[in-house]
């Protein structure tokens, strides 16, 4: 049995908003009966250009129910741009967390909303974007490489939990590893440097990675970090910014910084904040 | 109504209060290992005796054929590894598209590592393609290993006309009979069936306890190897309680066979004949026709089965669903999808598994209860409309 949160239960025993809007503004079909969930989003604008209903109907598990639902609470009363900023991550914090195999429903919000805000600005159907890479679930390059960055994604296994990709066949999971290994600057595994690093070499090292790999992601959501000092395999940093405040900065720190630290300096290291 | 309703009993059941009775003094009184010299383990011995000819009652078979083992997993995986270490040789293995994990999981390994397997496949009701079962055996096969009844849908196959044809070319057969014991009447006097796999949990015994029956003659070879217990044939201290316990269930199967194949089936038919008459675009997984009396499966279109479950799980319904969502995998299951089960039902496909202590009150409540949880579902669903205007 599923451990879901009090919120989800709630969002799924009493879903709100569901139905679909017959003059609506906006229109985001995802989802499909073979793939197990669906939804289909509708939204009506109010003359301030501000989201003034949104509906649902779906297709799916309880979390992919409680996922729409979750969804139409949030961007009634946005603008466009505000809605259009809403991340897989809103949906489920909103929810109080969904069990980590069940995070493709919150994305499967975030692409509905997508594609109905794209709808309304007569934006034509964007094309599938990129190659399918995984068969049975229709999933292209672009989306698990997006999936990957936004989510700070680490393994074959978190990208199956966040988009389906290589939940099925399993045959594209060498493709998957391979799109993985180029979001995160990997080298290809054989190739990593097995011999100690001298202390100057590590902290060089480490301060290159931060600067090359890691601010520059950070900034672009507005956060920073700052390496404070290396004492052993311990990496000392400060996070600035929305960094700061953010309350899934230890997330970021140990699924995003540490991981990628790990890959690209060495194993041993551990990233604390100060 | 209140309280549970338990109709997943393909999952498990209740431990009857026989067995539980049975077994409490083996815990705490008698605790003597039955390998022992002395009187007080010895007598333990006897009971474990005991309990070996209670289950080979159950089987139609000898008690030096019974093996005592932890689970049904463990009877499948002795089976099959007993079967390929003793024809190193043969390098080919036949099964089923629809087996349960236990086997599927095993063959397929084995699979990756050097053996040939055929999977036979199964028609829309279930039924096994036995003209392919029959074309596939070659010199080189090591065993066929077939389900007697289906976990998912109940469908019983027909195992005992198998293993004649199957024998008759010298290949050994197994059959993973989990489902099927306790549930139908089965007799292996006079059959040619070489292995069979049992678990003490889907008939009122405990977990942790299950059989394998070994037919005289059949060549072996230990999967756990150490002390000379069940005859050097499965070593490790015997779960004295537990055996005591399957030795119990065993006879109250025996006695509750009638029960199981009138009453419980004529309750199994009501719920389903209901559901199916209540509930819009519904229908039944499986074979209708060679069916397990307790089991029924059936799909209700364009709704998804966790959700399902969790709404029948606020009125204190336990049920199991052949969903993606609810296993953790994104696939529905492969017994459904190998059966050609369309999409659109496989997703809500309920599995209703009954047992004797089911009552004719608790499957009125259910059959109640079901028609607005999925129109409630369906409500939500897009595709529901869409199928509607269609």
């Amino acid at each position: 049995m599923w451990e879901y949160t009090d919120k989800v239960k709630d969002h799924f025993l009493n879903p709100r908003n569901v139905g679909f809007i017959d003059d609506f503004d906006g229109l985001g079909e995802v989802g499909s009966l073979a793939c197990g969930d669906a939804l289909k989003l509708t939204f009506k604008l109010d003359p301030d250009g501000r989201i003034a209903d949104a509906k649902f109907q779906t297709f799916g598990c309880a979390s992919a129910i409680a996922s729409s639902s979750a969804l139409t609470e949030i961007i009634k009363g946005m603008t466009l741009d505000e809605a259009s900023k809403v991340t897989n991550e809103d949906i489920a914090e909103y929810l109080g967390g969904l069990p980590k195999e069940k995070m493709h429903c919150s994305v499967m919000g975030r692409d509905a909303m997508e594609k109905a805000i794209a709808f309304y600005r007569g934006e034509a159907e964007k094309k599938i974007d990129g190659e399918i890479v995984c068969e049975c679930f229709g999933v292209t390059d672009r989306q698990i490489e997006r999936a990957v960055k936004e989510n700070g994604l680490t393994s074959i296994e978190e990208v199956t939990d966040y988009v389906k990709a290589g939940g099925g066949c399993e045959n594209c999971h060498d493709k998957i590893q391979f799109i993985i290994d180029k979001v995160l600057g990997n080298a290809p595994r054989a190739a990593r440097k097995p011999e100690a690093l001298t202390n100057i070499q590590k902290i060089k090292m480490i301060d290159a990675t931060l600067e090359r790999e890691i601010k520059p992601a950070l900034n672009q959501d507005g956060g920073d970090i700052e390496l404070v000092d290396v004492d052993g395999n311990r990496v000392l940093v400060k996070l600035r910014g929305t960094c700061a405040s953010c309350s899934k900065s230890q997330i970021t720190l140990k699924h995003y910084v540490e991981t990628k630290l790990k890959d690209l300096v060495s194993q041993d290291l551990v990233v604390e904040e100060v | 109504m209140n309280g549970t309703i338990y109709v997943d009993n393909n999952a498990t059941t209740r431990v009857a209060p026989e067995v539980l009775e049975a077994m409490l003094p083996y815990f705490s009184d008698f605790y003597g290992n039955p390998s022992s010299m002395h009187t007080f383990g010895g007598s333990v011995g006897s009971k474990v005796r005991e309990a070996r000819a209670q289950v080979a009652r159950l089987l139609g078979a000898l008690p030096e054929e019974i093996l005592f083992t932890s689970c049904g997993t463990e009877s499948d995986s002795t089976a099959i590894y007993a079967a390929v270490r003793a024809n190193p040789e043969k390098k080919h293995i036949i099964t089923t598209r629809v087996e349960h994990p236990a086997v599927k999981n095993l063959v397929e390994h084995l699979g990756k590592n050097g053996y040939r397997v055929t999977f036979v496949p199964v028609d829309r009701n279930g039924r096994l393609d036995l003209e392919t079962l029959y074309r596939s055996l070659s010199d080189e096969t090591a065993i066929v290993s077939v389900m007697w009844a289906n976990n998912e849908t109940g469908t019983v196959f027909p195992v005992e006309e198998i293993a004649r044809k199957v024998n008759a070319r010298g290949i050994v057969f197994h059959t993973d009979a989990v489902q099927a014991v306790g549930k139908i009447p089965i007799n292996l006097a006079d059959s040619a069936i070489n292995m069979l796999s049992l678990s003490g949990h889907k008939l009122h015994a405990p977990k942790g306890i299950g059989v394998l029956y070994l037919r005289k003659g059949t060549k072996y070879a230990p999967f756990l190897m150490g002390g000379h217990q069940e005859g050097g044939r499965r070593a490790g201290t015997e779960n004295t309680a537990s055996i005591i316990g399957m030795g119990r269930a065993a006879q109250l199967a025996i006695d509750s066979m009638q029960d199981e194949n009138t009453r419980v089936k004529a309750l199994r038919d009501k719920l389903e004949s209901e559901l199916l008459k209540r509930v819009p675009a519904s229908m039944v997984n499986g074979d209708p026709e060679n069916r397990l009396p307790n089991t029924t499966s059936i799909a209700f279109e364009y709704v998804e089965g966790e959700a399902i479950l969790l709404l029948m799980d606020q009125h204190g319904i336990c049920a199991s669903s052949g969903s993606a969502c609810t296993s953790g995998s994104l696939e529905p299951s492969h017994v459904l999808r190998a059966m050609g089960v369309p999409f659109t039902a496989a997703h809500g496909s309920i599995r209703y598994s009954l047992s004797i202590y089911n009552t004719e009150e608790e499957i009125d409540f259910i059959i109640e209860k079901m028609p607005p949880i999925i129109e409630r579902l369906r409500q939500m669903s897009p595709f529901w409309q869409q199928a509607q205007r269609a």
